[in-house]
């Protein structure tokens, strides 16, 4: 009862010193809002990153050669995906065809599908001075059915064109765009010629797929690149390379413990390799990258919300200040209620409720401020917006113990003052 | 022991900074007996100690010598948190610059002392709007007190007082601050509390005139009570 009176109480004092009500509320309004729109957009960065990851597979597992660390133990987390020890592993290294028929034999309930691709190079496809920039991978049959294109003319790759070896490509529609113009339709039938390494390669386009900008990708739209996908026996042609694999990748099935197939399929693998000195096999999965990725994420929204909440600390240093101040000029009216029957315990019941609603009114509107800006800040970013309801939560609670805090001090003292001194204070 | 003693104060001393080089001894050793009922003035000039005799009736402050027994109560003995639902039982205090609330209205401010002695909301602003109506102020309940004049705002400190039904009211040059017909005013509601509600009345004033309507009139002078003559009548009964 006497919380309510007080609630109501705090109300109407709060109402008649409208600025000064409200520069106090300031301090936690910003406080709040920052660590709001802080979280906001970490939520919204994180939910993005695990919706394209999921989207590039997160059931996958890559399967590559590695070179053998001289201290043992490799990092399973690493990013191995081999350009780096590429040079270095020789083709007699290279995971074979055998290898991958015997796995798929072995495990055939777990893998879905086994796909690989191979990079055949970056260059230019170029058409008069119209130019596009382009990552050429050769792809089998595997990779075109995981990875799903939306296919705006022509058709997607098929099986005979990877047995064939044929030089037909399937390119994006930002190249067709660039080179061809608007009508995708033209291009399919056409040639294209792409430049690497100073030599030009012919391929007929025999589809257009639509280009999906990962969230992580920041270059402008003009020099964007992007991928032309041949079939991969074109891609080992062109490279000259040996027979072999340096890296491939495994769709599991839906039912597959990932954590347990990985490590059994590196058992599996490593068997051939137990005569290698220089390499040996790692299997890395998509899913473990995502842990890894969003704990790391959190990890950093978190950290930098703790920073903002010390403006929120400095906003609770304000809520002191005034109620300071409030007391003073109120030291009449404390001691009348102490005349009139007051304990210590209901003044200082009574500044600190006061305190807690400055504090609770500067939080909710400092959390809807937050929810504002991490909104757009998120839109701007390009990502959709998703506030954190246990941020939200937890700024309520937040801010009323801000409340409590820098409320008790100036609450002792209203609560401890003599009233006659106070009833006589001018 | 007289019957029917509401206030009973003897040897009451009292000393400020105790201890240190500026000790000060307001009050000397007071004895005073007030009757359950009686309308008592204390006069004196200022600075003679009537205030600080006023604040110890009141338990607002504690003498530092001295039994004091508020309706058979020992306050020498009470806690701090005792003083307060004493004083909010038994107190009305009225004060020479009324002490309303500012911020709210007439009616809560005499709902106030309700509130700390946890009464109901809805007893409480009916007998809030009962006792308004008492002083005459029903019209202006709901006013803020920076909306009445200096007389209106006495009437609702008043009702304000005797909201708990307490059995002394204190008050202290309650028409200090008032022209004289307003003042009359005033003392006639108190005379009203007096006799129809047998309310104990102590009103600490400087004024004879206003002294001269009670039943028994005490001088203090330098901390000590130097007269005490039967008010109405005017006749001298005791010298010290």
């Amino acid at each position: 009862m006497l919380i309510v009176e007080n609630i109501l109480l705090a109300l109407t004092g709060l109402r008649s010193n409208k600025m000064r009500t409200l520069l106090t509320m300031l301090g936690i309004i910003i406080g709040i809002a920052s660590v709001i729109s802080i979280m906001t957009v970490g939520n919204s960065l994180n939910t993005s990153i695990v919706t394209s990851m999921q989207e590039m597979g997160a059931k996958n597992l890559t399967v590559g050669v590695k070179q053998k660390s001289n201290s043992g133990e490799s990092n399973a987390n690493g990013m191995n995906f081999g350009a780096g020890f590429r040079r270095s592993i020789s083709p007699e290294d290279y995971i074979t065809d055998e290898m991958i028929d015997e796995l798929k034999k072995s495990y055939g309930e777990q893998i879905q599908t086994i796909s690989f691709s191979e990079s055949a190079g970056d260059g230019t496809a170029q058409s008069g001075s119209a130019y596009a920039n382009v990552t050429i991978s050769g792809v089998n049959q595997g990779y075109v059915e995981t990875n799903e294109q939306t296919i705006l003319a022509g058709r997607n790759l098929l099986q005979i064109d990877q047995e064939k070896g044929k030089n037909v490509a399937v390119v994006s529609d930002k190249l067709v765009e660039s080179i061809f113009g608007e009508n995708y339709k033209e291009a399919v039938g056409n040639t294209v010629d792409v430049k690497i390494d100073n030599k030009y390669i012919t391929y007929t386009i025999i589809g257009v797929y639509q280009y999906t900008s990962e969230d992580f990708d920041s270059s402008s739209d003009e020099d964007i690149t992007t991928e032309i996908y041949i079939p991969y026996e074109t891609a080992k042609k062109q490279n000259h390379s040996e027979e072999g694999y340096t890296q491939f990748t495994i769709v599991t099935t839906t039912d597959t413990d990932n954590e347990t197939f990985m490590q059994e399929v590196k058992t599996f693998l490593n068997h051939y390799y137990s005569n290698n000195e220089s390499c040996e096999i790692s299997v890395t999965s998509m899913e473990e990258m995502l842990t890894t990725m969003t704990d790391m994420l959190s990890t950093i929204s978190i950290a930098i919300s703790i920073i903002a909440g010390i403006s929120l600390l400095v906003g609770g240093i304000g809520v002191m200040n005034i109620m300071l101040v409030s007391i003073t000029e109120r030291t009449r009216e404390i001691g009348t209620r102490k005349a009139l029957g007051a304990t210590n315990g209901s003044i200082r019941l009574q500044f600190i409720v006061e305190s807690i609603v400055i504090c609770v009114i500067g939080g909710m509107l400092g959390i809807l401020l937050g929810i504002g800006i991490g909104s757009v800040a998120s839109d701007m970013l390009g990502y959709s917006a998703a506030p954190s309801v246990a941020g939200i939560l937890f700024s309520v609670g937040f801010s009323a113990f801000i409340g409590v805090f820098f409320g008790y001090y100036p609450a002792n003292k209203a609560a401890k003052l003599n009233p006659i001194d106070a009833l006589r204070y001018e | 022991m007289e019957e029917n003693v509401m206030i009973d104060l003897s040897g009451i001393v009292k000393r400020f900074y105790i201890g240190k080089p500026n000790e000060l001894e307001i009050l000397h050793g007071i004895d005073l007996k007030v009757r359950a009922g009686e309308f008592v003035s204390i006069v004196g000039a200022s600075g003679s100690g009537k205030t600080t005799l006023m604040n110890i009736i009141g338990i607002l402050d504690r003498p530092t010598e001295g039994n004091y027994l508020l309706d058979g109560v020992d306050i020498c003995k009470a806690k701090d948190s005792e003083l307060s639902r004493i004083r909010n039982k038994k107190i009305g205090f009225v004060f020479q610059t009324y002490n309303l609330i500012s911020r709210t209205s007439a009616l809560k401010n005499v709902e106030l002392p309700m509130l700390y002695a946890k009464v109901e909301r809805k007893e409480r602003i009916s007998r809030a709007k009962e006792l308004l109506k008492l002083v005459g102020m029903e019209e202006r309940m709901s006013h803020n007190p920076d909306e009445l004049s200096g007389g209106q705002k006495q009437r609702v400190a008043i009702a304000r007082s005797v909201a708990n039904n307490p059995s002394i009211i204190l008050a202290d040059e309650p028409t200090g601050a008032l022209d004289s017909k307003t003042g009359r005013k005033i003392m006639d509601l108190f005379h009203k509390l007096n006799e129809e509600q047998g309310k104990t009345i102590v009103l600490i004033t400087h004024s004879e005139e206003l002294a001269a309507q009670t039943d028994r009139i005490i001088t203090i002078k330098d901390g000590y009570i130097t007269g005490e003559k039967n008010g109405k009548e005017g006749e001298e009964y005791a010298d010290r």
